[in-house]
């Protein structure tokens, strides 16, 4: 399965993410949060995002979700053509889309293209 | 410029950031999240301690490496590349001309627009880095000597991070103030010059 990463400068944000989400597409996506600095403050970590990659990934590829800035610069360092991917998307709406498709055994490109279609929803 | 040139470099860097890291983090709460000026201070303290190497590029990989890890902020992942890139691109050589310097620090400044996706008139550092890395290689066409070469690139950056005052942020943090981010000097740019002055301040001996 696809494993997914939320990247948040703040480690609340990102674990109350990966909770909606994963209360959303089940208990068996392979989904790690990345939230704040080393020491717990808001900020980025490259360890942390390091370390949630390797928790998450199953040998299928892994989504990084960042929110902004910093968030998304580390992530960009990180990503690995074909394997550690990093999607241009909402950090919410993405993050579920991703989950639900990663869920359902999608490859990695689908669950990319799933979060990328999250781009358009509308609410208004 | 050999280790203990790149070594004095980076140990110089630190020390500005720290006597800078006020005024750093001063021009950030005005346009960005106030935090620069600590992240930098707490990244070169790191880079002090954990910098290891026996050529110039082994020490500024290690720098940069040291940077993307202890940072916290964007500018840690930007200088981080930067400092890494410059480290590959001297390799392992010992004693590295002011040439083949300046045709790294191209492929430094390089990485920062490819990483932030910036380029120069953005309002970030790469306004200084960019005007730093075409005066350095104006001075090697010129055949000055290592310092006057770094004096003049350190100008360029000192005068684009002066010019970022009436721009309007295009990336970074500051861009979400759009138009209100406008009469104030870009923090990464100042930043940005004063590591190129540090160099300049060193280089006594390249």
């Amino acid at each position: 399965m696809v494993g997914l990463v939320l990247v948040s400068h703040s480690p609340g944000l990102a674990a109350e993410a990966v909770a909606l989400a994963r209360s959303i597409a089940g208990a068996q996506v392979p989904l790690a949060a990345a939230g704040g600095a080393d020491d717990g403050g808001l900020g980025t970590s490259v360890d942390r995002i390091a370390a949630a990659i390797a928790a998450v990934d199953q040998g299928d590829g892994v989504l990084l979700i960042p929110d902004l800035g910093s968030s998304v610069l580390t992530a960009r360092l990180l990503a690995e053509p074909g394997k550690v991917v990093l999607a241009d998307v909402p950090f919410v709406e993405g993050a579920i889309a991703a989950a639900v498709t990663a869920g359902c055994g999608a490859s990695l490109e689908e669950v990319l293209a799933a979060a990328q279609e999250s781009r358009t929803f509308r609410k208004a | 410029m050999d280790a203990a040139l790149a070594r004095a470099w980076l140990e110089e860097t630190a020390r500005v950031v720290a006597a800078e890291r006020d005024r750093l983090t001063a021009l950030d709460a005005a346009i960005g999240d106030a935090d620069h000026g600590t992240n930098l201070d707490r990244g070169f303290s790191e880079v002090r301690r954990a910098m290891t190497g026996s050529s110039p590029g082994e020490l500024l990989v290690s720098a940069g490496s040291a940077l993307i890890r202890k940072v916290g902020g964007a500018s840690g992942p930007l200088y981080g590349s930067a400092f890494r890139s410059l480290g590959k691109a001297l390799d392992a050589e010992r004693d590295v001309t002011l040439e083949a310097f300046a045709a790294a620090f191209e492929a430094a400044v390089s990485a920062v627009e490819r990483l932030g996706r910036a380029a120069e008139g953005d309002k970030t550092m790469v306004d200084a880095l960019r005007p730093a890395a075409r005066a350095l290689a104006r001075a090697v066409r010129d055949g000055l000597e290592p310092r006057e070469a770094l004096d003049q690139a350190a100008r360029a950056a000192e005068e684009g991070a002066k010019a970022t005052i009436p721009l309007t942020a295009r990336k970074g943090r500051a861009s979400y103030l759009g138009e209100r981010s406008a009469g104030h000097e870009d923090p990464g740019a100042v930043s940005a010059a004063l590591i190129v002055r540090a160099l300049h301040t060193v280089a006594t001996r390249w």
